[in-house]
């Protein structure tokens, strides 16, 4: 009983601040988000481009991402091309998270695409419409509304993710998290508060994919 | 070249080969203006690889493919802007399950040709009138009867105002009390004067509308005359027991 009062008045003294980080996770993420669905397209097009040299290119891509932790990444941007390009830590862990996200992404995207028939892209070419056409017009909107439930998820894990550009010193949830928990020689308690605030944001972003999918959903009835 | 004026379609010497296998071999066909042609032979004669190399969907080894006087090659044409004067109905209807009947009509005259959305939706009503779908306009495909689907599918082609449409066993996937609604629509397409060729297994559809009648067997044509002639007088063995084994 005293522990649960500590722990609900230690979530109000530290909400403002709290607030702050959570706002700043939520910018990292759809940012980061945002440009992963652009990289993830284009990667997943280029590797369904039956064109060898670009097809390669997709799948080193891919293989570097999947084959390294998501921290090496952002150190490796955020010490390496901080060096090169004037860029700050939140450019740093976006472009680190969109990259990272982007390879997840282009997976879902080219799976989604190739699960269409392909008598949709002969019907479209069938009646004169390009490629590529066909390709926007027909193939990627029903590969979409399919890659929305793993989409979804990648959200997820990349809200979670976010939470790596700490080591960077973003203060995001987590990083405050473990600076109020250290200043007040109480870990637990401030690592179960952002506990509550993942789990918050997580069911907000659920809510948006879910309103999405019957969004679109219903217009096919 | 020579053009002849109502010459709609000419294929000579057409081979197509997929890696090892050939599968169509030195076939020669002449379709004129209004002619309907329908296409028989067993399971795997090659006939749906040749409609498919008639609008490109497959690109031929060697022969010619003269459509409307001009011989039709990759390298010089674009093979998009020929599609357009060749539609294509399919055994499976490939309707775009993400657009209403009516979008999926007006798709391609106006992405493709630029007809004006209004214009498009005018024409687009007219042909689902026509093959008699004007009450299912806002409806998408997932709510219609296969009959429904493939007669919309019919009206999305000609919406391109083809000069010649092909039909790939339009009728094969249906459940058989809906095959008459479909073929009634092409009985009426090919009254109206439209070149056909269509592969089918309905007999008595060949009979009563077929000018031609072409039998495929192991990637040749075998044989090819009047309707009545063909099944009722065939000259090769091969037409015989092929016939023999689908009545
Ligand atoms: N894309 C392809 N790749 C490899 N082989 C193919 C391809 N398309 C067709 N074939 C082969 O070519 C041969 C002819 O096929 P096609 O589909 O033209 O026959 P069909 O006469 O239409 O038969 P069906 O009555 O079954 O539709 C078959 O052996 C088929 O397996
Ligand atoms: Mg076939």
């Amino acid at each position: 009983m005293e522990s649960l009062t500590h722990f609900f008045n230690a979530f109000i003294d530290s909400y403002p601040i709290f607030l702050k980080g959570m706002w700043l996770t939520l910018e990292l993420t759809v940012v980061s988000i945002l440009f992963a669905i652009v990289i993830g397209l284009v990667f997943a097009l280029l590797k369904l481009s039956n064109i060898k040299i670009l097809e390669w290119i997709s799948n080193i891509y891919v293989y570097l991402v999947r084959g390294t932790p998501l921290i090496v990444q952002i150190f490796v941007l955020f010490f390496g091309i901080t060096k090169l390009i004037q860029m700050d830590a939140f450019w740093a862990a976006s472009i680190a998270l969109a990259f990272h996200n982007g390879a997840y992404i282009a997976e879902i995207f080219r799976g989604s695409i190739q699960s269409i028939d392909r008598g949709q892209m002969e019907a479209g070419r069938s009646l004169g419409m390009s490629t590529s056409l066909t390709m926007r017009r027909i193939v990627l909107p029903q590969a979409f509304r399919r890659a929305l439930p793993p989409l979804g998820n990648q959200f997820i894990i990349g809200l979670k993710d976010s939470s790596l550009a700490a080591f960077i010193s973003m203060s995001e949830l987590f990083n405050i998290a473990t600076t109020l928990g250290s200043a007040k020689f109480d870990t637990l308690t401030y690592l179960l508060i952002v506990a509550v605030y993942y789990l918050v944001l997580v069911l907000l972003l659920t809510l948006f994919v879910n309103l999405i999918e019957r969004k679109l959903a219903a217009s096919e009835k | 070249m020579t053009t002849i004026d109502n010459l709609m379609i000419k294929v000579d010497k057409l081979n197509k080969s997929f890696g090892d296998l050939h599968v169509l071999k030195d076939v020669d066909l002449t379709v004129k203006e209004s002619d309907v042609v329908v296409l028989i032979g067993a399971s795997g004669s090659g006939k749906s690889t040749l409609l498919r190399c008639l609008n490109f969907l497959e690109m031929k080894n060697s022969g010619d493919i003269i459509i409307e006087g001009e011989k039709v090659e990759k390298s010089t044409h674009n093979l998009n802007k020929v599609r357009e004067r060749v539609g294509m109905v399919f055994q499976h209807f490939n309707l775009f399950p993400h657009k209403t009947v009516l979008e999926n009509i007006i798709e391609a005259p106006v992405k493709v040709k630029g007809v004006k959305k209004g214009d498009a939706i005018k024409e687009g009503k007219e042909l689902l009138n026509k093959v008699g779908l004007g009450d299912k306009l806002d409806v998408y495909p997932s709510k219609l009867s296969g009959g429904q689907k493939q007669r919309v599918a019919i009206a999305r082609a000609l919406a391109m105002k083809p000069d010649v449409m092909l039909f790939d066993e339009p009728t094969s996937a249906l459940d058989p009390e809906l095959v008459g609604e479909v073929l009634a629509t092409m009985k009426e397409l090919a009254k109206e004067g439209m070149t056909m060729v269509v592969v089918t297994h309905e007999m008595g559809f060949a009979r009563e509308v077929a000018d031609w009648v072409v039998y495929m067997n192991d990637g040749r044509i075998v044989e090819r005359g009047h309707p009545n002639d063909v099944f009722d007088n065939p000259k090769e063995q091969r037409t015989k027991d092929f016939l023999n084994s689908i009545l």
